[in-house]
């Protein structure tokens, strides 16, 4: 299976091993993968700015993506439903949407979970993306009354050693929300304050989610607020071997 | 801009210690909603019916409203239509003076509320007294509403009895709820007895029948209307239901939606004046039209003002309803705002991380979170712009649609000294009111994922 991979403006820059591990995670599944080169950037910044009409031609290199390759996988779920919801929407078919996946739903839907095997051996808490769960269904919000599945807890039930903790609250926004992390700072940073007590209070080592976006955001109020927590993007735990410290 | 979201909600987390009570306040309805929720089987079925059942009645709206208009005048109630705003006002106070009616008791109506119907009446020269609790509170403080099913949730109970030690001259400092909610009955018993006229908002109006619905906790809708030889109901016109099959649906989503009951205390039925009273109904457009017309607005409409989509969104329970400055609060009301004025409320759509909780909470499955999108992208276009905003999006934009620019962009980024990146030229890295940090930037790696990818190539 032939997979392209786009790796996100934000994650290229600032989190390259996200990037890594995901391609290292693809070809452990068996996928053959080519970095997608063409495509920067979804578009989400600007167009959740309400300048969705800058971004005119960033569909481009993504249909040209989805003509060359079976699938085409983003560790970022944020990014993976805004091409879904908004920039490929009103261009593709439903067929041709659907080859667009975020990395867990991809190997939680399409390849399956045999051949994933990691290590790591901490306690870690489950941060719900509101991107990945409300926007692609990861799992079931804590909102509505439908049974209850979880995709990321799937995935990360492969992994071992890790014992997942999903604490009260786990599906509430983490503040972060684009360019209103910096136009609304206030209510932004209290509300990733929120989140650190939650995961705190629950005693977990390291907090994961479906989005580095959420992750960067939740690590700049940790390091302010001197906790002990780090983050780990869901394909770094995939990816991890060791029992451990060498994961940085 | 002084008056924006941002700027209040900032004052209201920087300096009140309100932040962390409120935001609990709130989720407490939430959870109670949960659990009523989990009582009812089909409850993602009822959403769906009732979802449909208001797009129906949309979509024959005009022939809805007028059969409402035939029953209700045939049931011997008196029916008046306002355009806007202004034609409330007017309407009530003359229908007011024709019956001789100085004072006035109000149940609540968001409506009226919306409409400045209060100190348009108190200017005319009326007594207008709200005798919804929460509602007396704030109109004792000269407030408004915070929350559209709970008005004063914004203030702790010491506010309360401050207010009440003022204006009603309980004991100084007894903040006991059972203490204070006894003096205000009892002020309120004599407002019901002296009052002329009793106005009622209106939750459904049932076309079959012509009847209105109100649903209250504490009955003061019905004390009004059973001791007044004037009575007047004020409806918003997307209020209507086709029938009482219908309006069963609405009566099971309501309470539990807002306040995680089963059902409202009271749920009173308006058909027929009582021999010798004057009944009136009056149906209130003031921009529903607007909304109305706009294809991808009108869903807005559905809106039954249970106030789930304000309990659930983590941004209103931390920033508080006064920070959205306009009547509704909350995602629903960042959704109507505009049509009430584009420019003064256009930071509203922006005051929300579209997390779309509130789309899953409401009842009549209105896409909040997607209509919140559709206005940034009118707004950017319709208002004047947030100059240093646009600049960087455009800027931004040039660099993610070009790889030249991006490839210099990466290395200059290298180049800058984090102690840089760390300062406060980078907005990213808040500060609290305390100049404590509040959120620092990342260390920027030295390699980016394309260049180490290019050296795995080789």
């Amino acid at each position: 299976m032939l997979v392209g991979l786009f790796v996100p403006c934000y994650i290229d820059q600032l989190y390259p091993k996200v990037g890594k591990d995901t391609l290292e995670v693809l070809e452990k599944v068996g996928c053959t993968v080519v970095f997608l080169q063409d495509p920067l950037c979804c578009g989400q910044p600007m167009a959740n700015s309400g300048y969705e009409k800058m971004t005119r031609g960033y569909e481009k290199p993504f249909l040209k993506a989805l003509q060359e390759v079976d699938y085409l996988v983003t560790p970022s779920a944020s990014c993976s439903s805004h091409l879904t919801h908004h920039l490929l929407k009103p261009l593709v078919g439903k067929e041709e949407l659907s080859r667009v996946r975020e990395l867990t739903e991809f190997l939680h839907d399409v390849t399956g979970l045999e051949k994933l095997k990691a290590s790591f051996p901490h306690k870690v808490g489950l941060h719900l993306s509101c991107h990945g769960l409300r926007g692609l269904n990861l799992g079931t919000p804590s909102e509505l009354k439908v049974p209850h599945y979880s995709k990321i807890e799937e995935v990360l039930s492969t992994v071992d050693g890790l014992e997942l903790v999903v604490p009260p609250k786990a599906d509430e926004c983490c503040g972060f929300g684009g360019s209103f992390a910096v136009s609304e700072a206030a209510v932004s940073v209290k509300m990733g304050s929120d989140k650190m007590k939650g995961m705190s209070m629950a005693g977990v080592e390291y907090v994961t989610a479906t989005d580095m976006s959420c992750l960067m955001h939740l690590e700049g109020v940790f390091q302010a607020e001197n906790s002990p927590m780090k983050i780990m993007h869901i394909a770094e735990l995939l990816n991890s071997e060791e029992g451990g410290s060498g994961n940085q | 801009m002084k008056g924006t979201h941002a700027n209040l909600s900032k004052e209201f987390i920087t300096t009140s210690d309100k932040t962390d009570w409120h935001n609990d306040a709130l989720w407490f309805l939430r959870a109670k909603r949960d659990k009523q929720r989990d009582t009812i089987e089909d409850w993602e079925k009822l959403r769906s019916t009732a979802a449909a059942i208001k797009d129906h009645t949309l979509s024959r709206l005009a022939d809805y409203l007028q059969t409402f208009e035939e029953n209700a005048l045939q049931n011997g109630m008196q029916v008046h239509w306002a355009w806007d705003d202004a034609e409330l006002r007017e309407i009530t106070a003359s229908i007011l003076r024709e019956n001789n009616a100085r004072s006035v008791v109000k149940s609540k109506s968001m409506l009226t509320e919306e409409c400045g119907l209060n100190p348009y009446l108190e200017k005319e020269g009326f007594d207008v007294v709200d005798t919804d609790l929460g509602e007396r509170i704030v109109q004792l403080r000269k407030e408004h509403p915070s929350h559209i099913v709970v008005p004063a949730i914004h203030l702790k109970k010491e506010e309360v009895s401050d207010t009440f030690h003022e204006k009603m001259q309980t004991e100084k400092g007894n903040a006991d709820p059972g203490y204070l909610t006894a003096a205000a009955r009892e002020a309120l018993r004599k407002d019901f007895i002296k009052a002329d006229a009793a106005i009622t908002g209106v939750n459904f109006g049932v076309a079959e029948s012509g009847a209105v619905v109100v649903c209250t906790n504490e009955g003061n809708a019905d004390m009004g209307v059973h001791s007044k030889k004037t009575v007047i109901h004020c409806m918003g016109l997307e209020k209507l239901v086709p029938g009482y099959k219908e309006l069963a649906v609405f009566t099971r989503l309501l309470a539990r939606s807002a306040t995680g009951q089963p059902v409202t205390v009271f749920t009173s039925h308006y058909r027929k004046p009582r021999p010798d009273v004057k009944q009136h109904i009056i149906i209130v457009n003031n921009k529903r039209t607007d909304i109305y017309t706009d294809p991808e607005f009108r869903q807005a409409m559905r809106c039954i003002r249970c106030g789930a989509c304000m309990n659930t969104c983590p941004v209103y329970r931390r920033s508080g309803g006064h920070s959205y400055h306009h009547t509704v609060p909350g995602p629903i009301g960042s959704v109507l705002a505009p049509f009430y004025g584009k420019e003064k409320n256009k930071d509203l759509p922006f005051a929300s991380t579209l997390c779309g909780s509130c789309n899953n909470v409401c009842p009549v499955k209105i896409d909040l979170a997607g209509l919140l999108y559709k206005w940034r992208q009118k707004l950017t276009d319709e208002t004047s712009a947030d100059t240093s905003k646009k600049m960087s999006m455009q800027v931004g934009s040039s660099i993610l649609k070009s790889h030249k620019k991006y490839g210099m962009v990466t290395t200059a980024f290298r180049w800058v000294p984090k102690s840089l990146l760390q300062s406060k030229f980078n907005p990213w890295n808040s500060k609290g009111e305390d100049g404590k940090k509040a959120r620092v930037f990342p260390e920027v790696p030295g390699e980016t994922f394309r260049q180490w990818y290019k050296k795995r190539q080789k």
